[in-house]
């Protein structure tokens, strides 16, 4: 990928201009925690990274939680969250080292030379003022225009990255426009002083596939239009392939893979670059229904109790035993609402349910412990579905009391065998869930979901909150254990990908219908509806060029 | 606009209806509990027939409920009743000692909020260094330190030892305002002190709370100064908060007034309801418990539409 | 996690061990008797009287070891009330919610629109004056802040996802209630403890102070306080020592709850170091 040649429009007569834009060279952060049963200590968060990026070329930052890829951002504006400090290497801006820099220099290079788009837009804006004076702030304090101009400058920037009513949207205060949106003014703000570098910082992470496309494409668009250089970070190799030139791969704070973006997707050579780019291609082969459904749902309806308006309405699935359906839908889909539904946490106010041939009472309260048995939930934040004061062993051990009456040593034989099942093994059951990892959390949810022996696991985003390679090994565990258990799962989520892994049959939500439904080659085959189609296409592939493409048809 | 109107009378109306229910808690409180008013006044020895005689004198026989709005009654219209230790008129006794005790807590007020609000800031400002766990530690001491102590310690040290005020706060008509200053020297710094550490620590999370917010971040990577980062984007979000803090510390003292003022022989509101306690007077007791509530109520509910009217939330709504 | 105990705590955990400690063995400890005259009108201090005596000669190092007993006592139980009224309804409020939770926290928001020694006052100016009237006032008035926490936190906690899952398991309300809420909800209300007690020994030495707490000769340190207030004009310091003596006591449990309820803060979702 060759440098822009439009570069040197927008290096507005800086010094350095033969020079790379920024140069990070052997870079070590570090921070000192304060932990309540040790010293206070040095760790060191990111060790021993370098790179260059010239002007306008976009480089990507991408890992797992943890790479440090955030962290090196903000270094490239020698900024250090929650007392994250460079303690060794050089940041060189325009030729010039920033790491030592005083406050006051600082000063002159944040909001002018380098700028910054966070994942939060919605915290990120101040509530107490309008957008506009938000937006020109630092082109106003650097005196690089006039407040007229300024203005002039942010309502073209608000029309190129396709904002609406482009005039008077910056009249408006931050909670009064939607999160997509936000996420565009900030991009707008970070445009607006001309600075040389933004450093994106996941921005669009936090939101739903069909808005992130738009502000992916708006983003794309605008770093094209003006040629400014972009540091790109995200968790998602995909997204960060559409925007850079180049992609460097991260791991706990080391560089592990540093190459121009084609490369790194099609020939990756480090193993973990390799994982990554290979991530979500598990292959499943589905199954055909059965004659008779384990759980059927029909003609669902359902309100929450106070309002008027219907979360779900008219929605009818049905699934076969040992069988994976994929509810998907985007935030307001009505999918969480559903399972509430199911689980009896919200009666419906239409529309019934059966299951194994039974009807199934709509309300907690009225269903047997059999009935609860047979049906489990698995949650999306494991930290908060786990009692915290509980051990694995009590975690996983009280289904098995509550409802098969095993106790003693019996109990503590079925916990070992329950851990082994999850790949985790006996030595974790005193553990208290703040001493285990994300991946093992969700794996005790799982373990407990079994211990009850149920025909149907609900599981609400289980794999969400998850790094990518974690979310796989999760993926694959729940398809062994359903080849093993022949248990059925209502595998609700917003991430076709992990659809197109694990489900037999598919139904896709959107505002509280059912707007498609079948088994899962039916579904994922064309002719689409409307609503399908976009959110198909609006799914980030693992390929150079699709943003361009999806761009180009859809005419973003 | 419509929708902050709503919501302003919605408070204003709840203040209200809060009022009320206090009046008829109060009134509940000294009617219905055991030991009836002519029981007070005449003692445990008193015959049947006079204790009799008495409560039909006094309206006792009535039904409460009638007795309750008789009492509300003449409250709204200034009437407070009169006193059975002595049958002066209420109103008359309290209108004085109001003043007094407004003046005392207003001098502590006028020195406390600024002090506090200045403190707070310097403590946010030197967060977790020596200045701030100088501040912290020496307020989370003065948190515990009851009324009392601190206001003998003061006459102990600054009347008694010094000479430099009076040890019993003497107020007389003539008195002209620095004279009366003088007078409320020690109580007022007393009163200060004790809400001081409160108002401090408070309005230090609060501040601390804004300051830690992603736009302050934002801010600060826009490359803009301390100065500016904390005068434009952190003041506009902390004042609600401060207010709210200023607000409830005045609120509590309110409450710390009666014993201040029972320590320097004050004669203000809350050395008259402690005296008229102890002598089972409770028409007194009644109104000036009253009083206090209304001053207790109106301050948080000031606090409250402070908070309303800062949230920009509320102010432009979608 | 017991291993580092901040100064500040280890210093609390001792002062109050030992008033704690003096409360327990007063009559042992004490070297005259609580309402014996044994020398002269506010004697300074001296060998024979380690703190001076009283405003009625009596030995006030003896009234300080008895104070301390009546002080703590009492304060100890109102403690105890507030704490099991208002933690039970507090928890029931949550978990059972509807018309129950709305009256008592309806009726909670009245009895604090009111400042507690207003009321406190009001109340006591019919209700006869004994020990049980005090103490029940005392509890059941600061019952109100202990329900409101109790409350807040069991709501906080019910809706978390281990109750759900709990719920879904089909776990009756004595499960929920003792096996998933309350071993959560425990550490806050112990550091809240400590402030309540806090509280009360301020509440109780207001009271005293201003002549409706502990009745003579019967002494508790803010009544002693009150007694030798008089003196203090004359240069005579006796009053300032109850006064010094609450203040430190005060202190010393606020150093241990402030720790304690550091540790909440840490404890919480299990983040430590953050």
């Amino acid at each position: 990928m060759a440098s822009n040649t439009n570069s040197t429009d927008v290096s507005k007569g800086a010094t350095g201009t033969a020079g790379p834009l920024l140069h990070i060279r052997n870079l070590q952060l570090s921070a000192t925690v304060y932990p309540d049963d040790a010293k206070p200590h040095t760790v060191t968060i990111v060790d021993d990274v370098s790179f260059t990026l010239a002007r306008g070329q976009v480089l990507g930052l991408i890992g797992e939680s943890g790479a440090g890829k955030s962290t090196i951002g903000l270094a490239a504006m020698a900024y250090g969250r929650g007392g994250v400090h460079i303690s060794g290497g050089e940041v060189l801006l325009d030729g010039v080292d920033i790491s030592g820099a005083s406050r006051r220099e600082l000063r002159k290079v944040r909001g002018r030379q380098v700028c910054y788009v966070s994942q939060s837009a919605a915290a990120g804006f101040n509530p107490a003022h309008r957008l506009i004076d938000q937006v020109v702030e630092s082109t106003l304090l650097n005196r690089t225009a006039t407040a007229k101009e300024a203005r002039a400058r942010a309502i073209a920037l608000f029309d190129t990255l396709g904002l609406p009513n482009p005039q008077n949207i910056g009249n408006r205060y931050p909670h009064q426009v939607s999160g997509g949106q936000l996420q565009r003014v900030m991009t707008a703000m970070a445009l607006c002083s001309e600075p040389d570098l933004i450093v994106f910082d996941e921005p669009t992470t936090a939101l739903d596939v069909t808005t992130q496309i738009e502000v992916l494409a708006a983003i794309k668009r605008a770093i094209r239009k003006t040629g400014v250089a972009a540091l790109y970070i995200s968790h998602d190799l995909a997204v960060v392939a559409q925007v850079s030139d180049e992609i460097m791969v991260l791991k706990n704070g080391k560089t592990v893979e540093h190459e121009d973006t084609r490369s790194i997707i099609e020939t990756p050579k480090e193993t973990y670059t390799q994982d990554l780019v290979n991530v979500r291609s598990i292959e499943h082969q589905e199954k055909p229904p059965a004659d008779t459904p384990l759980l059927k749902v029909d003609g669902i309806t359902a309100i929450y109790p106070g309002t008027d308006v219907a979360v779900l309405s008219d929605v009818s699935i049905e699934l076969s035993a040992g069988q994976t359906l994929a509810v998907v839908g985007e935030s307001g889909s009505g999918k969480s609402t559903l399972a509430r539904v199911i689980t009896g946490l919200l009666p419906p106010a239409k529309g019934s349910l059966t299951f194994n041939g039974q009807a199934l009472p709509p309300e907690l309260k009225q269903r047997s412990r059999e009935e609860l048995r047979e049906l489990q939930m698995i949650y999306q934040m494991a930290d908060v579905a786990m009692n915290p004061r509980h051990t694995v062993s009590t975690i996983i051990g009280r289904p098995l009391t509550y409802y098969f009456n095993i106790r003693g040593r019996e109990r503590k034989q079925r916990v070992a065998e329950l851990l082994d099942a999850i790949e985790m093994g006996e030595g974790f059951a005193d553990r208290y869930p703040a001493e285990l990892s994300g991946g093992q959390k969700q794996r005790v949810c799982i373990a407990r979901a079994l211990a009850a022996k149920p025909s149907l696991i609900i599981c609400d985003e289980v794999t969400s909150a998850l790094d990518p390679l974690v979310a796989d090994g999760i993926l694959k565990l729940l398809l062994e254990l359903q080849s093993r258990e022949n248990v059925a799962y209502l595998f609700i989520t917003h991430d076709l990908a992990t659809v197109k892994a694990i489900a037999d049959s598919i139904a896709v939500m959107h505002r509280g219908k059912r707007v498609r439904y079948g088994v899962k080659s039916d579904v994922l085959t064309p002719p689409f509806d409307d609503y399908t189609q976009l959110l198909l296409s609006s799914v980030p592939q693992m390929k150079a060029g699709w943003l361009d493409q999806a761009i180009v048809e859809r005419g973003l | 606009m419509s929708y902050i109107l709503t919501l302003l009378a919605k408070r204003l109306a709840i203040s209200a209806l809060l009022l009320l229910a206090v009046s008829a808690l109060i009134f509940a409180g000294t009617e219905i509990l055991p030991g009836d008013v002519a029981q007070s006044v005449l003692g445990q020895s008193a015959t049947p027939e006079a204790l009799a005689n008495l409560r039909r004198d006094m309206g006792l026989d009535e039904p409460a409920l009638s007795r309750y709005f008789g009492w509300l009654g003449g409250i709204v219209q200034g009437d407070l009743g009169t006193a059975l230790t002595n049958g002066t008129d209420i109103a008359d006794a309290i209108g004085k000692r109001l003043y007094n005790t407004v003046f005392l807590a207003s001098t502590a007020a006028v020195v406390a909020v600024p002090l506090a609000i200045s403190l707070g800031l310097l403590a946010v400002l030197y967060k977790n260094r020596w200045p701030d766990k100088l501040i912290s530690g020496t307020t989370l001491a003065f948190i515990s330190l009851p009324e009392f102590f601190i206001g003998y310690l003061l006459i102990y040290f600054v009347a008694v030892q010094l000479g430099w005020f009076p040890s019993v706060a003497t107020v007389y008509d003539s008195m002209t305002f620095a004279e009366r200053l003088n007078a409320v020297a020690l109580p007022a710094a007393t009163l200060t002190l004790v809400v001081l550490a409160h108002m401090m620590r408070m309005t230090r999370a609060a501040i601390l709370n804004v300051m830690q917010s992603a736009y302050i971040e934002t801010a600060e990577l826009k490359g803009l100064s301390a100065f500016r980062i904390v005068a434009k984007h952190a003041l506009p979000n902390a004042i609600a908060p401060i207010v709210n803090v200023v607000m409830l510390n005045l609120a509590y003292l309110v409450v710390g007034v009666v014993v201040v003022e029972v320590i320097f022989v004050y004669p203000g509101m809350g050395q008259y309801l402690v005296d008229h306690v102890s002598k089972r007077d409770v028409p007194v007791v009644q109104a000036c418990g009253l009083i206090f509530a209304t001053f207790y109520i109106g301050l948080n509910m000031i606090a409250d539409i402070i908070s309303i009217v800062a949230n920009p939330r509320i102010r432009h709504p979608r | 996690m017991f291993s580092r105990i901040p100064i500040s705590a280890i210093i609390g955990l001792t002062i109050t061990s030992l008033f704690l400690l003096t409360a327990a063995f007063a009559p042992w400890l004490a070297p005259y008797g609580l309402a014996e005259t044994v020398g002269g009108v506010w004697e300074p201090m001296s060998s024979q009287f380690w703190l001076g005596t009283d405003n009625l000669g009596r030995d006030l190092l003896s009234r300080m070891i008895y104070g301390a007993r009546t002080t703590i006592f009492i304060a100890l139980l109102a403690t105890a009330i507030s704490f099991l009224v208002g933690s039970i309804l507090g928890l029931t409020a949550a978990v059972i919610g509807g018309w129950l939770d709305a009256l008592l926290s309806r009726f909670v928001d009245l009895l604090m629109s009111i400042p507690t020694l207003i009321f406190a006052l009001v109340v006591l100016s019919v209700l006869p004056a004994n020990l049980l009237t005090l103490i029940l006032v005392m509890g059941i008035l600061d019952a109100t802040r202990v329900y409101r926490l109790a409350r807040a936190v069991a709501v906080d906690i019910n809706v978390m996802e281990y109750v759900e899952a709990a719920r879904l398991r089909g776990e009756g309300r004595v499960w929920i209630v003792f096996r998933e809420i309350l071993p959560n909800a425990l550490t806050p209300l112990i550091a809240e403890l400590g402030l309540r007690f806090i509280f009360q020994v301020l509440f109780l030495s207001a009271l005293s102070f201003l002549g409706l707490g502990i009745q003579p000769p019967d002494a508790d340190w803010g009544g002693m306080v009150k007694e030798n207030k008089d003196g203090i004009i004359f240069g005579i310091p006796a009053a300032l020592i109850p006064a010094a003596a609450i203040s430190i006591l005060a202190i010393s449990v606020n150093l241990v709850a402030d720790w304690i309820l550091n540790r909440t803060t840490d404890l919480k979702g299990g983040r430590s170091g953050q």
